[in-house]
């Protein structure tokens, strides 16, 4: 029958907005309001999982993040995994399935662990899986545990987002305490954020028929949120979990379901100047034999249910409890027509005023229930004297029970403050602060209303700790953590085993571990192990809170920072044209995207490859070389400066002149190279290499301000301020001339390594002449706003040239064949000038240059060092994959060198690579071997250049 | 994630930092110290359990380097410690 546990009228539920679902491929109704937990218990559904090792029956225990039981998969388009039920609000077509079980919670094959539950004590997996070794039988073993698998595909819509927020005052939780702090702050102008985590506000107040100043409880509740929507200080959000309190005030809150469709979920970091933490209390289990039985349940959620959701869980009750606060539900029990069969207390003085609730109902103190009949549901409970003693068999269908309330110190402690054990209260509560932060209401151990809101009337709270039955002849297990399945007699037999921390217990057992973070059982394990070592509470100590206090998905900690949001890719105004002309787009280098090569249709990479390579060899070719960082520095001490940071002398240089040079760090490693110009007596210019801009940026800037306050140097960044067209070959020079320009092009009068500034093609233009492909190259560097028009004039002008686009497969095999060294591929961590075959850029007439002594300190010890070299290999048509290990003799033994890159050499007509080789430079012509997987390549050792040694083209 | 104050900038996020690592010795002249003294300027730096000396670069704001004091086990920004520059 459809909703048979839904009462006829009540809660806060709309009867007018019924909403199908399905639950294990069984369809559903419930209504608008509903809980997926709170729709099934109307729906009679009483085993809604198993548990995680025995595989146990499993019913629904709580109302909200609390819940150890039942976790559930959505299907779909939301699908996620390991959902508390209580914390899924029912919509129309929602499809959830309990995790842990095959083929379903009602009959679940796993089920046969319950038979072996004695041979699966705590730490039976250390203990037993660990010959050969412990990963033969992880797979399985993880298969079997696991809980919900993670959805296989991201959300089919809409998109995570994050925000930020300050605030004077960041309220957690919008309970009666919550909204009290909320209404005194804002109505003093202050910036108030307010977050909870339910659907709506009202904490504690929704699901107890309390009263403030004599009207319903929930009516002062109204008139507060009413009048905090009304303030323009006050941000207040439900479905929004503070769930992190991070350093300096830093809170981070999950908010679901945002008003637009499109944002999934929105994680907001909230800066807070005083953070008031009215998170509230949650109910502890108790602790005896069957206590995970579906029907036994925790009291408030009973309370809960009926209340808040018209749903009686149960026709007849029996409360179990050590405190006074079962009995206001007992009381509620009774006016929605359920019978409850007696409340068991195990105090043994029931104070009057508890008991005034109740008349009618039996009350029987100093009794404890100690086993639970039924396995798929209730049927009877065992109640006993807490002394010992007979029993009897009381007979029911559900179980609510109270072990008293633990102020939800999440937050409290995860910032760092000090709890302390309150002896009255049998619980932990808020102590001293660190950060500035308050804890207000029962987060602070303040459990009645009439303490919290002025005219609110409440039932006075009394506790006798009852951390678990201890009564002869209990048969049934019983349950400390629900959700992991750890029971009494794990903790025990952790403690027998010497692990007699709290933290250790924990880890031991796995008690605390779940997904509910142990919100119910945590104490109980905490007294449990108080009680056998005999020593107080505070003794023990809680374990440590950390973030989150509710699960959260990881979309919404990543929010927008996925790769390309987070990081953009660069672009210069060439990228258009390169996609129009079929390039293969690669990132090069601090996310610029650069074109790879450019094939011609039915062209391989190869072929596309060496056709620009011949251009640039024997036509002219033409490459975007904008990415290259570009630096401008200025000031009186720019000479001294560089002499420091670069390892050969730069100070000598006159205006209009360039140099290459080397930038080692202070450890002697090589930071980049690249080349500085002079453009007048205090203006210099330096590019360095793409992709180590920013290091060399950081460097220069962490010296000047740390280092050298005092030097006159001022750096402007002007990478992109610069682009460059880099016209490249031995008819570079025609091509220049064609595209028309002022500059004189004549070698004596602009030789290479110098700069002219002028006109090309009608443009303002800064003609560099530098190479990086050992060719004569022209650098026509131009506004950004001038770049795509030049680019498109030099392919004009050089159409009758042959000229081609150059990319950076083709920049690469240039620069091998030349032994132009990159950074990543020629130089490591390892590598200094000398081992490059570049000692000539490591001065020896200055003193001092950063990385001079670390240079000299490392070589001091004398030995041999990997080289550069060349190398042929000895089949001019054998690739050798790079990165591939040099062995002595190809022989399985420890590496010789590694080979950096290798490439098809067009005017070699043969692979060619260069190598780093122990002993390299006095190896030239022996044979090296490259041992790769199958195979041995025999290499001859070169000098690491393949084209033009003397460097001729370049200068002419 | 900490709360810096930026001597230009104010108070931001440390997300628009860069650490820069504790304030060791200053640098030594390469030429008048021993290699030992040398390789313990380079690789030797400070690492209290409490206050320490350390620098941030506001990279993502005014590209401004500054040091301050930061309690190692509490994240807290502290005075300057008595006696120290």
């Amino acid at each position: 029958m459809a909703q048979s546990n839904r009462r006829a009228s009540g809660g806060r539920i709309d009867r007018n907005q019924p909403l199908q679902f399905t639950f294990n491929g069984k369809s559903y109704e419930g209504f608008k309001g509903d809980t997926l937990a709170s729709a099934l218990l109307a729906n009679g559904v009483r085993v809604t999982a198993r548990s995680f090792k025995y595989h146990r029956p499993r019913g629904i225990m709580g109302h909200g993040p609390e819940e150890p039981a039942t976790l559930v998969e959505l299907d779909g388009e939301d699908a996620s995994g390991n959902r508390p039920a209580t914390t899924v609000p029912l919509r129309d077509g929602l499809s959830a399935r309990s995790v842990n079980c095959w083929p379903s919670p009602e009959f679940d094959l796993g089920g046969i662990n319950q038979l072996f539950e004695r041979f699966l004590p705590a730490g039976f997996y250390y203990k037993t899986f660990k010959w050969p070794n412990w990963h033969l039988f992880e797979p399985s073993i993880r298969k079997a545990a696991g809980l919900a698998a993670a959805p296989a595909k991201p959300p089919a819509r809409g998109h995570f987002e994050a925000r930020n927020a300050h605030a004077d005052v960041l309220i957690a939780g919008a309970g009666p305490a919550g909204l009290q702090a909320a209404l005194e702050a804002a109505r003093a102008g202050m910036r108030v954020f307010l977050a909870d985590e339910g659907a709506e506000a009202g904490g504690s107040l929704l699901h107890r028929n309390l009263t403030i100043g004599g009207r319903p409880a929930m009516d002062w509740v109204a008139d507060a949120v009413a009048e905090l929507r009304g303030m323009e200080n006050v941000i207040h959000l439900q479905n929004a979990t503070v769930w992190a309190y991070r350093e300096h005030n830093l809170l981070i809150v999950n908010q679901r379901d945002p008003e637009q469709d499109s944002i999934l979920e929105r994680s907001w970091r909230v800066r807070a100047g005083e953070v008031v933490i009215a998170t509230g209390a949650t109910e502890r289990a108790l602790v005896f034999g069957g206590n995970d039985r579906p029907g036994v349940m925790l009291a408030s959620s009973v309370q809960a249910y009926v209340n808040r959701w018209g749903v009686t869980p149960g026709q007849r009750v029996v409360l179990f409890t050590n405190n006074n606060s079962a009995y206001a539900v007992a009381a509620d029990l009774a006016v929605a027509g359920v019978t409850v069969e007696a409340i068991l207390d195990s105090r043994n003085t029931v104070p009057k005023a508890a008991l005034d609730l109740v008349s009618g109902i039996t009350v029987r103190s100093g009794t404890v229930v100690s086993d639970v009949r039924g396995h798929k549901r209730v049927r009877a409970v065992k109640a006993v004297p807490a002394n010992g003693g007979a029993g009897t068999w009381i007979t029911c269908d559900l179980l609510a029970c109270s072990g008293g309330w633990n102020p939800t110190v999440h937050l409290w402690s995860q910032s760092r403050s000090t709890l302390r054990f309150d002896e009255e209260l049998a619980a932990f509560c808020p102590d001293q602060a660190v950060q500035s932060c308050r804890a207000v209401g029962a987060a602070a151990g303040v459990l009645t209303l009439d303490r919290i809101v002025d005219g609110g009337e409440d039932l006075t709270y009394r506790i006798e700790p009852l951390w678990r039955v201890d009564v002869p002849g209990q048969r049934g297990k019983a349950f400390l953590d629900v959700q992991n399945d750890v029971a009494v007699s794990d903790v025990h037999l952790a403690l027998r085993e010497g692990y007699d921390n709290a933290e250790h217990v924990k880890r031991y057992t796995t008690g605390g571990m779940g997904i509910d973070q142990g919100k119910t059982g945590n104490i109980n394990i905490i007294g449990t192990v108080a009680l056998q070592k005999g020593v107080p509470l505070q003794e023990v100590g809680t374990t440590t809170f950390r973030s989150p206090y509710t699960p959260v998905s990881f979309g919404a900690i990543g929010g927008l920072r996925e790769e390309t949001v987070l990081f953009p890719y660069r672009h210069t105004p060439v990228t258009q044209w390169n996609k129009d002309n079929g390039a293969v787009m690669y990132e090069a280098g601090a996310r610029w995207r650069r074109p790879g090569y450019f094939p011609k249709p039915g062209e391989d990479l190869q072929e596309a490859v060496n056709r620009e390579c011949r251009a640039v060899r024997e036509g002219v070719g033409v490459y975007d070389g904008s990415p290259l960082g570009t630096f401008e520095l200025k000031g009186r001490d720019v000479p001294q400066f560089l002499d420091f940071i670069y390892s050969n002398i730069m100070s000598s240089l006159k205006p209009g002149d360039g140099r290459y040079g080397l930038m080692l760090s202070e450890d002697g490693l090589i930071l980049d190279d690249g080349v500085a110009f002079r453009l007048d007596e205090h203006r210099w210019m330096i590019s360095t290499s793409t992709g180590h801009a920013d290091a060399v940026n950081q460097q220069m800037e962490k010296l000047l301000q740390t280092e050298f306050p005092n030097w006159q140097v001022m750096i402007t960044t002007v990478t992109s301020q610069w682009n460059n067209a880099t016209i490249c070959g031995p008819m570079a020079r025609e091509v220049m001339h064609a595209l028309g320009t002022d500059i004189d092009l004549s070698p004596e009068a602009f030789p290479f390594m110098s700069f002219r500034d002028g006109t090309v093609a009608g443009f303002p233009a800064r003609v560099v002449r530098v190479s990086f492909t050992g060719e004569l190259s022209y650098e026509v560097n131009v506004a950004p706003r001038h770049m795509a028009e030049l680019w498109g004039k030099v392919m004009e002008a050089g159409a009758p040239f042959g000229i081609l686009p150059v990319g950076s497969e083709s920049s690469h095999v240039l620069r091998v064949e030349k032994g132009f060294l990159s950074l990543g591929h020629e130089v490591d961590g390892t590598v200094d000038a000398y081992d490059l075959g570049m000692g000539w850029a490591m001065s020896k007439k200055k003193p001092d240059y950063l990385g001079k002594r670390s240079v000299a300190l490392r070589r001091s010890g004398g030995g041999t060092r990997r080289e550069l070299v060349g190398i042929l290999p000895e089949d001019p048509n054998r690739p050798i994959p790079e990165g591939a290990p040099l062995t002595p003799g190809g022989r399985k033994e420890a590496t010789d060198g590694l080979v950096t890159a290798c490439v098809w050499s067009v005017v070699n007509n043969r692979w060619v690579g260069l190598a780093l080789l122990q002993n390299g430079h006095a190896r030239q012509g022996e044979t090296a071997h490259v041992r790769v997987k199958d195979d041995v390549i025999p290499v001859t050792v070169t000098k690491p250049v393949f084209h033009d040694p003397e460097g001729k083209l370049l200068r002419s | 994630m900490m709360l810096l104050t930026c001597p230009f900038c104010g108070k931001r996020n440390e997300s628009e930092f860069i650490y820069g690592g504790p304030v060791g010795a200053d640098r030594p002249d390469p030429n008048a110290v021993s290699d030992a003294e040398w390789v313990e300027y380079l690789t030797v730096t400070p690492n209290p359990l409490g206050p320490v000396r350390e620098k941030w670069w506001h990279a993502r704001g005014c590209g401004g380097w500054f040091a301050i004091w930061r309690d190692t086990r509490t994240h807290d920004i502290v005075e300057v410690p008595d006696g120290t520059k």
